[in-house]
């Protein structure tokens, strides 16, 4: 099938950190990460293809904030390269559609954000439409809070349902060193705490996260060279729902049931999901969108809930599924990215090991 | 894998002017979007995935505007990109939505840039000074005269090559109804004695500040075939970036713009391309960053761009007419700047462009950059898929 | 704007406040436009969709078929609570500054909801299905704020008449004013705490070799971060440079004045400051200058402490001497 050429060969990310002293320019975070990531590939900057990179000038509070960004790379002689202002996980997609092309047979995606530098809720509130919405500052607790009540009170879900996707994930990070947050908790004791936002309590909500990941792409037998066992990307789709919250409804996201649809292309079972839902109700709301059955492993990293570096916890989730193929403890995964208010947008990223 | 055909089908852009109070931003995309989509022949139904661009989002004070114009944008259901590479997005929008249909994972899509400048103060915006900075203060003409010096030093070149641009190119932009500035009526002399703003740079050698948007629909190689009337065939596409500044850096003729250049007319098999483009439209804010760029994408010898700037050949009716449409210098809605760069040299291979079209332009140049003169983009495109 | 006095002390990466703001005047466009003036006039108009139903506030473009949409339909200022959220702490420029609830409320007339603010003293009075009313602002203008905020609608309404629609409001304001952290890297700090002692401190490239001034947390062609302390001298050469002739807000100086790209001697990479102590017309290419510190009271941590570049007086350096940093 078309695109089963292309692997992620590998992945390297940062410390989700809750504030980091790295600059708004990313170059602290990336410049080990690339480091390692070429180490593990055996690559050099010069045999990267393309590069492509997701970041965000309202993150940084200010214009331009990502050419400085290229320096990580020490991006000369010139490299080839293209910037997305959205998460990283639509720059791999990007990627993924000029290797595509023929004209690359490797890429090297990042992104980068230090959300710690201004006040993310209220930033993200400039998402929302210009003229009669984002004038209120709504901020993004506020609108997940407007959408998670409206699944508990349809029956979509619950509170103690939310409470459970946070115990999970907090266990589930106990595993992945880079977490922000981890631990065994109880989900009465969850339960038992105060409201941030009724409906949410801290646990429903993501923390606020600095970070930067980065994957290599390669096609073909370059892939096989790279990677002992290539995570082979089989369906890659990403759609968006209208901007109208008001006229959406926000207990379901057609957008990642499309792309999920589009992206498994009549496929079942998948073995692992890496969902990228910054609050507890939207990993429902996602899990239903893509009709998951019990067997599907959910964010075994412990997903955005224990860390959401802005503009790369989408690339994350995309080298944390693909990392499951590489171990190969898992033969096809599924990763997902969010973009925009209440799963405004969404990616949806199917791999598979080559024997799957 | 390889590279499928694909093919400019339409274009459209908006009347561009210092301040587009008439409409939303959503409408502002729309007038361009609506006469894309008419130029091609095709409705929302037949568009696959839509590419917006646009340059930083301090300049409308909306986050990934993307997201709230999606509805505009025809995009729901439908996978929407956001593309930003500085003042090359505009080039780099065309070139991502080249890659969807020559990956051969769309058949047709929508590429719309835009910028609508006059929600705030572009100076404004580019001019945050961080702490710890200092901030010489001297906005974008401010930054890009040095270089401009350096490249009259280096070249030798007369000091009036400025002049003849911004002559030429404003000649033009009357010529182009959408234009924002039109000024048949300017004169070598009135060039020459307009306020030196950033000595060298002249005040009727800068670009002016524009609300626009620009819009392209592409489509494969079976849609192309299919068109009623001409399209513009996308023969070859590149870009490179090299950092703002690094120590020995070539400010006057960077390497990443030499580089995206080569990678260009190999990709084309262009050997020559002073003979075999037939247009081009460079993305020049400044007028002496004509015979620079001519130079950095290999249309004259280093330190002879001036030359054919002086000689007339860049005019319409000239050799290698540079900017029939009046170029940056005549309309300079940043974001959009660079789409309106591929757009038009698509308009002059489809014979599309009216009064400012070249006679017989067959193939040519479509050409932005951005940032400290670090981020390049090109096309080339063509009015037949044989060349 | 300013960086933190004490920033000298220590070594942790610099930090000060940036703060960013702009009123942007955003033009409305005809649809918009109208629902403005309605707002000004307390009304409230929603938009029919393409499907027949009525988005209020108003959409320009239909979310299914992406037509324009014209068709204007006047809805009440009463409607009914679809979901709520908490709002405990309320941030700047949110509609109430005590705690309220972000509503999705559905107007009588409409058929899609509107996020909006509700005023209430507690969550405990806040209820999906609950009936609220529009509370108006005191003085209207055609702005989406002239909805002040929704109260329950089951006490006395305040009299607040519907009037005739007046001008037609064409432009709103929306004020963007955010609050940032800005730091700069380890490197650079360095550098700048250097500046506060009077001291130009480069640093090298362990790869290439080449001093950079400032440091880098990344050789912009090695990306590695730059190491070592080399101290360079507060003189060097003009490569290039433009005269500022343009007046701007905010200017320090009267134009016209020149900026020029200092390459200070040892290092491998020009700044951009100031030249003056002469005639703009007799600044040249390769002219050798050296640095007019301010008064030491006034240093701090950043090169603002070099008030400007003047000629020093030297014979001019050949163009070849600097031909590669252009």
């Amino acid at each position: 099938m078309p695109g089963q050429d292309i692997a992620v060969v590998g992945f390297a990310q940062s410390p989700n950190v809750r504030s980091s002293e790295a600059t708004t320019n990313g170059v602290e975070m990336l410049v080990p990460i690339f480091h390692e990531l070429l180490a593990s590939t055996g690559l050099s900057k010069e045999d990267i293809g393309f590069w492509c990179s997701g970041s965000s000038d309202y993150l940084a509070g200010r214009a331009f904030s990502f050419i400085a960004a290229v320096d990580a790379i020490g991006a000369f002689p010139p490299i080839n390269e293209s910037h997305v202002e959205a998460d990283a996980a639509w720059a791999l997609y990007e990627a993924w559609v000029k290797i595509r092309t023929g004209e690359v047979d490797t890429a090297l995606v990042y992104g980068f954000g230090k959300s710690s530098a201004g006040q993310l809720r209220r930033v993200l509130a400039l998402q929302l439409d210009p003229y009669t919405v984002a004038p209120l500052w709504p901020d993004s607790v506020g609108v997940a809070g407007l959408q998670a009540r409206l699944g508990i009170e349809a029956g979509s879900w619950s509170e103690r349902e939310m409470a459970e996707v946070a115990a999970r994930s907090r266990a589930a990070a106990l595993d992945n060193p880079h977490a922000q947050l981890s631990g065994v908790v109880d989900v009465e004791q969850l339960l038992a705490a105060p409201y941030l936002a009724d409906p949410l309590r801290a646990h429903d909500c993501a923390p606020i996260t600095d970070g930067a990941s980065a994957i290599v792409l390669a096609s073909g037998e370059r892939a096989s060279q790279l990677c002992e066992r290539p995570a082979w990307i089989t369906g890659f789709e990403h759609r968006i729902d209208s901007a109208n919250l008001g006229a959406r409804d926000l207990t379901t996201s057609p957008s990642t049931s499309g792309a999920g649809r589009a992206a498994l292309n009549g496929k079942s079972g998948v073995d692992v999901a890496e969902l990228h839902a910054p609050f507890s109700h939207q990993e429902i709301v996602l899990r239903q969108a893509l009709q998951f059955g019990e067997q599907v492993r959910v964010n075994p990293s412990g997903g955005a809930l224990c860390g959401n570096p802005m503009f790369s916890a989408g690339l994350e989730r995309i080298g944390h599924a693909a990392s499951q193929v590489h171990s190969g403890s898992a033969g096809r995964v599924l990763a997902h990215a969010t973009s925009g208010p209440a799963l405004q947008q969404n990616l949806v990223c199917v791999m598979e090991g080559s024997d799957s | 894998m390889s590279r499928h055909l694909a093919a400019v089908l339409g274009t459209g852009q908006t009347q561009h002017t210092t301040k587009r109070t008439d409409v939303s931003m959503a409408g502002l995309c729309r007038e361009a979007i609506d006469r894309a989509m008419a130029d091609a022949g095709l409705d929302w139904p037949d568009i696959d995935a839509v590419v917006l661009g646009k340059a930083p989002d301090l300049f409308e004070g909306v986050m990934m505007p993307e997201l709230a114009l999606a509805d505009a944008l025809g995009a729901p259901g439908k996978p929407l990109l956001r593309v930003h590479t500085a003042g090359s997005v505009g080039g780099s929008t065309a070139n991502v939505a080249a890659s969807l249909v020559q990956s051969g994972v769309h058949r047709r899509v929508l590429a719309v840039a835009f910028e609508k400048q006059s929600e705030s103060n572009a100076m404004w915006a580019l001019s945050i000074a961080p702490p710890f900075s200092m901030p010489v203060g001297a906005g974008a003409g401010g930054y890009f005269a040095p270089h401009v010096r350096s490249y009259i030093r280096r070249s030798d070149a007369p000091e009036h090559i400025g002049a003849l641009v911004a002559v030429k190119d404003r000649r033009n932009g009357a010529l182009n109804p959408y234009a924002h500035l039109r000024q048949a009526d300017i004169s070598f002399e009135s060039v020459r004695s307009s306020a030196m703003l950033w000595d060298p740079i002249r005040y009727d050698e800068t670009c002016p500040s524009s609300d626009g948007a620009c819009a392209i629909v592409l489509g494969d190689e079976p849609t192309g075939d299919a068109a009623r009337n001409p399209v513009a065939w996308i023969r070859a596409t590149a870009m490179r970036t090299e950092p703002t500044t690094f120590a020995g850096r070539d400010q006057v003729n960077p390497q990443a713009g030499r580089d995206a250049a080569a990678a260009l007319w190999r990709q084309a098999g262009i050997t020559d391309p002073y003979t075999e483009i037939d247009a081009a439209e460079l993305y020049v804010p400044f007028s002496w960053f004509e015979p620079m760029w001519l130079e950095n994408v290999g249309f004259a010898d280093v330190g002879h761009g001036w030359k054919l700037t002086e000689s007339g050949e860049t005019e319409i009716g000239g050799q290698l007419p540079v900017n029939p449409s009046g170029g940056v210098l005549s309309s300079n809605p940043i974001g959009a700047s660079g789409l309106l760069r591929f757009a038009e040299a698509a308009m002059q291979v489809m014979g599309r462009a009216g009064e400012h079209q070249v006679d017989g332009a067959r193939t040519a140049l479509g050409h932005a950059y951005g940032g400290g003169s670090q981020y390049f983009s090109m096309w080339v495109v063509s009015s037949t898929k044989e060349w | 704007m300013t960086a933190t006095s004490s920033a000298s002390i220590g070594s942790a990466p610099l930090r000060a406040p940036l703060d960013i703001g702009f009123d942007y005047t955003r033009s409305l466009g005809p649809l918009l436009s109208e629902f403005m003036t309605g707002l000004a006039a307390r009304r409230i108009h929603g938009v029919r969709g393409s499907d027949g139903r009525v988005h209020v506030p108003p959409v320009e473009y239909d979310p299914v078929t992406a037509e324009a949409l014209t068709e204007l339909v006047p809805v009440a200022a009463e409607g009914t609570v679809l979901s709520w959220a908490w709002n405990p702490e309320p941030l700047d420029g949110q509609p109430l500054s005590s705690p309220f609830a972000w509503i999705f409320v559905r107007l009588d007339g409409a058929d899609t909801a509107m996020l909006h603010a509700l005023r209430v003293e507690s969550s405990e009075q806040v209820r999906t299905g609950m009936r609220v009313r529009v509370c108006w602002a005191e003085r209207p203008v055609g702005h989406i704020t002239d909805i002040a905020c929704f109260e329950p609608a089951n006490g006395p309404a305040s009299e607040q008449p519907a009037a005739e629609p007046g001008e037609p409001v064409t432009m709103m304001t929306a004020p963007v004013h955010l609050r940032y952290q800005h730091s700069v890297s380890a490197e650079e700090s360095r550098y700048l705490r250097g500046l506060a002692e009077g001291r130009l401190l480069g640093q090298r490239c362990p790869v290439c070799g080449k001093v950079y001034i400032p440091p880098r947390g990344a050789c912009p062609t090695d990306g590695v971060p730059t190491e070592g302390e080399v101290e360079l001298p507060d003189r060097g050469v003009i490569t290039t440079f433009c005269i500022v002739n343009v007046p701007f807000l905010g200017q320090r100086i009267t134009p016209p004045y020149v900026a020029a790209y200092v390459l200070l001697d040892g290092a491998d990479i020009a700044f951009l400051h100031l030249v003056l102590g002469c005639d703009a017309e007799d600044v040249r290419m390769g002219m050798r200058v050296k640095a007019a510190w301010r008064p030491r009271e006034e240093w701090d941590t950043t090169l603002r402490n070099i008030d400007h570049f003047e000629p020093s007086g030297e014979p001019d350096a050949p163009f070849d001497s600097y031909a590669q940093h252009l």
